[in-house]
């Protein structure tokens, strides 16, 4: 059978229960492809040989109840995966190998699939074009030089390029729906509890969760039906009736109510990005939704709470990155100047740079002007939404103000770097979910995204909203394989 | 508000990563084009907003005060940069 990498993961699935592909098939297929795709950079450490081996055994006595049966996937390198190495983008965990297993990707492995290896990110998922990886910038397969968005950027090159079926992404501020809009690529954030974060490397622990991305909506349920568990290693897992998504996704959306925000008609917001969402709108009226105004009114005050929020949580997670117990160690004359010279050698500057901003909004003098402010205008924006969800099912957006910039354009401006997320942070501020689906394309041909988000645990609604838009979108992502001589 | 040369100097010591003059010069620049951003939470009046801690609106669970790990030592040591098989090892701080 040929091209087999341009296979949904639905249809993988289906071809591996149905014995008409075998895993060992499959792998080296993905594997081959890899191979022949290095210039996109989107690897960080590959595993390929042991993914053969494993599909070869896989093959042996197949065990096709699992959900995943013999599926090879490659992982962002933020989850920690036992004897592989895990970076997180960074030079100073260049060398850390885990002792020990995310639950995601536990779940993962434990529903048949198999691990192909680790996907650049930008550092501890600080960015928004993978251009902060220690490991080199990402390209994003839609075209030469373009970023593929950040931090999941390896994730979302890989699933675009057909490097992965499927993979998994984390998304603190954005950082699986925006490179999923900036690839053609479907992402979830789900809500903040509904996957574990135990084995994640921490960025900003009140905002991060990990979620699926997929060429499809369908793909996209059945992943986060696999990663999706209640766990006792996360004290802020929580605990609910989960759904069977990929089961109970269905395309009647008829009757459901859908926001609209005003507040999201940003300030020198393209046109074409008015033009999308418009379009968007009709789509989601042809599938029987009914359309309704809402407003989010603290939406502008999402983005500098953020910039307090997470790097003062940041400041303290990476506090543990001492040159002592694992990861890189400079040589310093005493203690403290080891400390000194191992933090500044081994993180970039982005990362040095959110660590400073959080440490200065948490020190002494400026902890209530900043960090306690930034908890009350949250509480705002969270209450934003509560309003709104008193009148509508799921809101629709854009998922980002623009579509894939160049390499190198935004690098030295931090604050239109942050720009890029400023559709996607208030939905972690909430600790909602929310999705990114391909809807359209720019002048360029770049790929756009619409942004569904949802009730707290409505992750089903928003699949569902997702799956019949997605049908009347009917998006064809332009890939000319322009990377393989 | 601006943030000058010795509070840059003060916040690397804080952070603990070394920053020379150069670097300095060039994180000033950034944290206040940051800042300036972030001072727009200045116009709202927040004075009787609750601040929000957790999204996650439930109470910690709480868990028997069990013995989980049987001697991970080897696992435990085996990432650290520098050690005698049982200790971390770091320079010397006591002379």
């Amino acid at each position: 059978m040929s091209n087999i990498t341009s296979q949904s993961l639905t249809s993988l699935v289906k071809n591996i229960k149905d014995k008409k592909l075998s895993s060992e098939e499959i792998t080296k297929s993905f594997v081959d492809r890899s191979e022949k795709s290095k210039e996109l950079n989107s690897y960080i450490t590959e595993d390929f040989s042991n993914a053969i081996e494993k599909a070869k055994k896989f093959d042996q006595s197949p065990n096709l109840d699992l959900k995943l049966p013999g599926i090879p996937m490659a992982v962002k390198d933020l989850f920690c995966t036992k004897n592989l190495r895990t970076t997180a983008g960074s030079k100073i965990l260049e060398n850390f190998i885990p002792t020990y297993e995310s639950t995601v990707t536990q779940n993962i492995w434990n529903e048949g699939a198999i691990l192909l290896g680790k996907l650049n990110c930008d550092e501890f998922a600080m960015g928004s074009s993978n251009e902060t990886s220690f490991y080199g910038n990402v390209q994003n397969p839609i075209d030469k030089d373009l970023v593929p968005g950040g931090s999941s950027g390896g994730s979302a090159s890989a699933v675009s390029g057909q490097l992965t079926p499927i993979t998994i992404g984390t998304d603190t501020g954005g950082s699986i729906r925006q490179p999923a809009s900036f690839t053609g690529t479907v992402g979830l954030k789900p809500t903040y509890g509904s996957c574990s974060r135990y084995g994640i490397v921490a960025f900003a622990s009140s905002l991060d969760q990990a979620g699926p991305m997929a060429q499809n909506v369908e793909d996209c349920a059945l992943l986060q039906e696999v990663i999706s568990t209640y766990d006792t290693k996360d004290s802020t897992s929580t605990e609910y009736k989960r759904n069977h998504y990929s089961k109970e996704l269905n395309k009647d959306i008829k009757g459901k109510k859908i926001g609209i925000p005003k507040e999201y008609r940003v300030d020198g917001m393209p046109k074409e990005i008015e033009e999308l969402w418009q379009k968007g709108i009709q789509y989601a009226k042809d599938c029987g939704a009914e359309i309704i105004d809402i407003s989010l009114p603290h939406t502008s005050y999402a983005l500098p709470t953020y910039y307090i929020v997470a790097p003062a949580e940041a400041s303290s997670n990476l506090a543990r990155y001492d040159g002592v117990k694992y990861g890189f160690r400079a040589k310093g004359e005493n203690l403290i100047d080891m400390y000194e010279k191992t933090r500044s050698e081994g993180f970039g500057a982005e990362v040095q740079r959110r660590i400073m901003i959080g440490t200065y909004v948490l020190s002494s003098g400026y902890y209530d002007a900043y960090y306690l402010k930034a908890q009350k205008v949250r509480k705002l924006i969270k209450n934003d939404f509560d309003e709104a969800y008193k009148k509508v099912d799921a809101i629709l957006t854009p998922s980002t103000p623009s579509s894939a910039f160049k390499i190198g354009e935004k690098k030295d401006d931090p604050v239109s770097m942050y720009l890029n997320d400023i559709f996607t942070v208030p939905v972690n501020l909430a600790g909602l979910p929310a999705m990114s689906i391909p809807a359209g394309h720019d002048a360029n041909g770049y790929p756009l995204g619409l942004q569904i988000i949802g009730k707290a645990f409505d992750e089903q609604g928003i699949l569902n909203i997702s799956y019949a838009m997605e049908d009347k979108i009917n998006f064809k992502n332009k890939i000319t394989d322009w990377w393989i001589k | 508000m601006s943030i000058d040369l010795k509070t840059i100097k003060h916040i690397s010591k804080l952070s603990r990563i070394s920053v020379d003059d150069q670097k300095a010069e060039k994180l000033a620049g950034d944290l206040n084009s940051i800042f300036e951003f972030i001072e727009k939470l200045n116009e709202l009046n927040t004075d009787n907003v609750v601040p929000l801690t957790s999204v996650a609106e439930t109470t910690l669970k709480l868990r028997s005060d069990e013995v989980q790990s049987e001697n991970i030592r080897d696992q435990i040591i085996k990432n650290s940069p520098e050690d005698n098989e049982d200790f971390f090892v770091v320079p010397k701080v006591v002379e």
